[in-house]
């Protein structure tokens, strides 16, 4: 068959199953615009800025499990795309973005929007490609899926030039199966290690479960759940793996690291066994590495083996696809007694008294806390929950506890504010029955604000939570912590009014000013079920995120809301922001 | 502790800012790197040599497996292995030092590839260390230029 590069590019999206493009187009891809619109399997959702669509695809992905798919135009196009690139790269979620490229032609002779694609996101893919033949689109397409979306998935740019996309070739259609010599993601779980892991396992006495984002984008939440249940282990999950494990559950202790629960990271620091779960150590996790589980012995598990001893040294590693390596254990475990750790369940409940998620109410104010705990009564507890980067993500997920896994969809590697609006419309695309809540800030709504007009056009009913401050939350509370209180550009005047605002893009706009109207407001705001709903919440604009871990300090030394004074860290701790 | 990293890759454009971009956004060091095909057009081999202690050895040899682009990595310096390196320098006659450079060169297994009355450009091939002893045993100021192709290597294991 006689098909220009567009067309095949078309076609071999549509053959791997692609429903949901998010793009923006450009001088370089009007050929595969122009391709599209012939296209009647796959929707293209038109966003206004380009790391609108990359995280809107991002969302798409965390949410369906699927690969997320954005297409962006040279230029200016893909340096817009790079923040939602990175993004998903830190987070390791299966995507593939198609970026034009001006012809292969005037490559290198700084054409009008030529830009080095490939040498731009490199460090930022998994993978990337430049397609300057029509004759290589079909192959690379296959391969970019393929490697997007297997072993640690992550994303993958195809850079095509223009001249590639209009050419005319004869097309023997989509590849059925690919190998590369020099990627075989397919892991056989090591038996010897397993063994090993379950040595440890089997003598532990103050054992606990620290499972990450891994859990999640493995799919391996039944295994999880399985093996904690059969262990009877206390569990904490990383702020990417919340939802794995079912938070409501007696045997979870909350999330662990920088704000974590009192008990999650006492548990880690007094435990002898820690069995990481696809979890990698992230330095918001770990606090000061020298004080980080003095007395365990540490098993790690791991798709990836360059996460494993890069930051702290394990004592037993097993590298596999998570859900592999769980069900090995629990088969290891059958026969197996465990020894009896109710003295490690007294100590645990101990510190789940001290209650450290407690916060004082203020009449008169909202607290952020109370508007996310009355969004979870609202939703039952079962909306998917997007949110940008600041005090409400953590507030979001420590208020909002997730029994289910990929409704909990935030930026935690990079911490990208902006992340959250866009990936709310892609997440209420890939699930269209459920609600879907996006939970921001004054500042993080602001810098993908656009999208508005998008989930508009393309109907894509959210409701935007915003926890508005008027500060910079975050960082006006490390400038009080840490700063003594010099408040340097964290305080933004002249805010829009949020209200008039979402109402001039189509949508419903509601203040809440007072906690009695707080839940009436969320109420009416669910029951819109198909428009998008922006309740602006003015929340105390002081309130602080606790509990913390000051940077450079260790699990052990925790700082309490109203209980501790936020004692200056050392210059050390303030060198790992 | 030094090590020396053989690297085989896909010869595809591109490969080889893979690899050095990895060494520097992880800030691993790099003493040397060189790189052509092989006998398969298809495939690169790249030596790389790198100082580091073995967490940081380790870690570079598991973020060179994570690039698509490589098939496989041996670290060449924990088996038997042989390596060398090609030097070219140009070396002044003036001031009737010729008895003398010649001198030098005997003790050595360097080859003279181009003579005039002012200069010897001489090849010498062998581990980097000989070729450190070579360079110095001349005076800073006969030294007229000196080119090195870093270390490239093989496993003796058959
Ligand atoms: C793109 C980007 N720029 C800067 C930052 C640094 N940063 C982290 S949190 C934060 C403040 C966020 O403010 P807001 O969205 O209002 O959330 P709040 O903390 O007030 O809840 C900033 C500036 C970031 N994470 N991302
Ligand atoms: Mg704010």
């Amino acid at each position: 068959m006689k098909l220009n590069g567009a067309q095949i590019l078309v076609d071999c999206l549509k053959s791997e199953g692609v429903k949901h493009i998010f793009g923006y187009p450009g001088g370089a891809v009007l050929h595969i615009y122009d391709a599209l619109d012939a296209c009647t399997t796959m929707d293209h959702i038109l966003v206004r800025h380009e790391q609108g669509a990359v995280h809107a695809a991002d969302g798409y992905a965390r949410t369906s499990g699927k690969c997320g798919v954005a297409l962006v135009t040279s230029g200016p196009g893909l340096t817009n795309a790079v923040t939602g690139i990175a993004t998903a790269f830190t987070d390791s979620i299966p995507m593939v973005v198609i970026s034009g490229q001006v012809p292969s032609a005037v490559i290198g002779s700084d054409a009008f929007q030529e830009v080095d694609a490939v040498g731009i996101t490199r460090s930022c893919v998994k993978h990337n490609f430049l397609v300057k033949n029509a004759d290589d689109l079909a192959q690379t397409v296959k391969k970019a899926f393929y490697i997007a979306t297997t072993g640690r998935p992550g994303p993958v740019l195809i850079d095509v030039t223009k001249d590639a996309t209009i050419a005319e070739i004869d097309y023997e259609g989509y590849p059925e199966t690919i190998s590369m010599r020099s990627y075989q993601p397919e892991v056989q779980v090591n038996a010897d290690q397993v063994a090993k892991a379950i040595d440890i396992i089997a003598s532990a006495r103050q054992p606990i479960i620290y499972s990450g984002g891994g859990s999640v984008i493995g799919n391996a939440s039944e295994a999880l759940t399985a093996l904690t249940r059969r262990t009877g282990f206390p569990i904490t999950q990383t702020l990417m793996g919340l939802g794995a494990y079912p938070a409501t559950d007696k045997q979870s202790l909350g999330m662990l690291g920088m704000h974590g629960t009192y008990e999650s990271n006492m548990a880690m620091h007094g435990s002898d066994c820690v069995i990481a779960i696809g979890a990698r150590f992230d330095d918001r996790i770990t606090g000061n590495l020298e004080k980080f589980c003095p007395d365990a012995k540490i098993i790690h598990i791991d798709i990836d083996p360059s996460s494993v001893g890069k930051v702290v040294g394990v004592d037993v590693s097993v590298i596999g696809q998570v859900n592999d390596v769980l069900r090995a254990l629990i088969k290891g475990l059958e026969n197996k007694e465990l020894p009896n750790i109710d003295a490690w369940w007294q100590q645990i409940n101990q510190w789940r008294e001290v209650d450290s998620l407690a916060y004082k109410t203020k009449s008169g104010v909202i607290k952020p806390q109370t508007a996310v705990e009355a969004l979870y009564e609202v939703t039952q507890g079962d909306a998917i929950v997007t949110s940008d980067v600041g005090q409400h993500q953590m507030w979001a997920a420590q208020y909002y506890p997730f029994d289910k896994p990929r409704r909990w969809i935030n930026s935690g590697g990079l911490g990208t504010m902006g992340f959250g609006l866009p990936a709310a419309m892609g997440a209420k695309l890939a699930e269209p029955e459920l609600d879907v809540a996006c939970i921001t800030g004054d500042g993080s709504i602001q810098m993908m604000l656009q999208e508005l007009s998008t989930m508009l056009q393309f109907h894509t009913p959210v409701k935007i939570i915003n926890l508005n401050n008027g500060y910079l939350g975050m960082v006006r509370q490390w400038q009080e912590f840490f700063y003594d209180k010099r408040y340097s550009m964290s305080y933004m005047d002249a805010l829009p009014d949020f209200v008039k605002l979402a109402e001039s893009y189509g949508h419903i706009g509601i203040r809440v000013e007072k906690e009695e109207d707080l839940k009436p407001a969320l109420i009416e705001a669910f029951k819109q079920k198909d428009r998008t709903v922006f309740i602006d919440i003015i929340t105390d604009p002081t309130e602080n995120v606790f509990p913390m871990i000051p940077s450079g300090a260790g699990h052990h030394e925790m700082l309490l809301a109203g209980r501790d004074e936020m004692a200056s860290t050392n210059d050390s701790g303030l060198n790992l922001v | 502790m030094r090590h020396i990293i053989s690297v085989q890759l896909e010869n595809e454009s591109g490969a080889l800012s893979r690899v050095s971009g990895l060494f520097s956004a992880r800030g691993f060091n790099i003493e040397s790197l060189t790189v052509a095909t092989t006998n398969d057009p298809t495939m690169s081999r790249m030596t790389i040599v790198s100082i580091g202690d073995d967490n940081i050895i380790e870690q570079i040899i598991k973020q060179l497996n994570k690039l698509i682009d490589v098939v496989s990595v041996t670290d060449l310096t924990a088996t038997e292995h042989i390596e060398r390196e090609l030097l070219l320098v140009k070396i002044s006659l003036k001031n009737d030092s010729q008895a003398e450079v010649d001198r030098v060169l005997d003790g050595f297994d360097a080859k003279i590839i181009d003579a005039s009355e002012e200069a010897y450009t001489i090849e010498l091939a062998g581990k980097s260390q000989k070729i450190n002893d070579f360079i110095e045993a001349f005076d800073a100021d006969k030294i007229l230029e000196v080119s090195r192709t870093g270390v490239t290597g093989v496993c003796q294991k058959i």
